[in-house]
């Protein structure tokens, strides 16, 4: 059981070919983009209504971003349906990003 | 093989893939550079924002903050502009994926042309808070908005520009079916800097 790869064991190892994933089709793309503008547009509605939203808006907006955020990661880029490392690889990149917003937080909190 | 292991350790499915390069983890190794570069764009974006959000409330008395400049109506039309422009470039990836090239260059060049519009818009902008009387020097917050957007604005257009070079190269009969992770990888790319505006969007402009 050799985990090196050899010219002699290429063959047996699997290959690349992201064609062969289930990529959604034009459809569902299409369905996504409706959701992306009515939720675009429940976004831009807030903006009139943040009086009468009082406190409320900025869950809703958080909500409504991340909602919008999860539709493009996942079907657009399709990380719903290729390999999870993918995913893994980006989710990292995310939580490093808020972990380093959080440091300079704590660092303006403490020291600033 | 431990190689088989390891793919299905991150739940691929070797059956399923024919053809193409083999790699350690039977995944494209090109798409995981692309993926890594993304994770660490994740970072430059993460600090820029926080640094925006740190300093944004920080503006002198009597100074412009962002409520005195800010034009909701035009930016969320840009940013729908942003937003369709990530459904065109899914239709163009479909349509080479069918070795559609009509279809393909049409729907690339629709993704341009949006993109191309979203600058324009972001140049209109800067030139308006500009006029206002915010420069990029004027106060903390300007500087923290002009190189969080300016920031953004370069990724579109590097997208602009890696999304003409595909036409071309699909014009030319250098792009075949065959070859269409090239123009799934300038997808990502495209759906990352729709994604990163989607964030600047609620968080910059919309949330008070």
């Amino acid at each position: 059981m050799s985990s090196v790869a050899t010219p002699d064991s290429s063959a047996e190892l699997p290959v690349a070919d992201e064609h062969a994933h289930e990529h959604p089709g034009e459809k569902t793309y299409l369905k996504i983009a409706v959701i992306l503008a009515v939720l675009t547009a429940l976004e831009v509605a807030t903006y009139p209504a943040e009086d009468a939203l009082g406190s409320a808006v900025i869950p809703i907006l958080l909500v409504l971003m991340v909602i919008k955020f999860w539709y493009v990661a996942a079907f657009f880029m399709h990380l719903k349906f290729d390999s999870r490392m993918f995913s893994w690889v980006f989710i990292a990149g995310i939580v490093t990003g808020a972990a380093c917003y959080l440091a300079v937080l704590a660092t303006f909190e403490f020291f600033g | 093989m431990a190689e088989t292991t390891t793919a299905a350790a991150v739940g691929y499915d070797p059956a399923t893939h024919v053809g193409g390069h083999p790699t350690s983890t039977g995944i494209s190794n090109n798409k995981m550079a692309m993926w890594v570069f993304l994770g660490s764009e994740c970072m430059l974006f993460g600090g820029l924002i926080s640094t925006y959000l740190l300093y944004k409330d920080r503006v002198p008395e009597g100074g412009i903050s962002p409520r005195d400049v800010f034009d909701i109506p035009f930016t969320s039309a840009s940013s729908f502009v942003l937003l369709m422009s990530s459904l065109t470039m899914v239709l163009a990836l479909a349509a080479i994926q069918k070795a559609d090239h009509r279809r393909f260059r049409l729907w690339i060049l629709t993704t341009a042309l949006l993109g191309s519009t979203f600058i324009a818009g972001q140049i209109y902008e800067f030139t308006a808070f500009y006029r206002e009387g915010l420069g990029f020097t004027t106060n903390i917050f300007g500087s923290a908005f002009y190189t969080l957007t300016g920031f953004h604005g370069v990724h579109v257009t590097i997208g602009i520009i890696m999304l003409l070079s595909l036409l071309v190269l699909s014009i030319r009969g250098r792009l075949s079916e065959e070859r269409s992770e090239a123009v799934e990888i300038v997808g990502l790319y495209w759906h990352f800097v729709d994604i990163v505006w989607i964030l600047i969007f609620t968080i910059i402009y919309l949330i008070p």
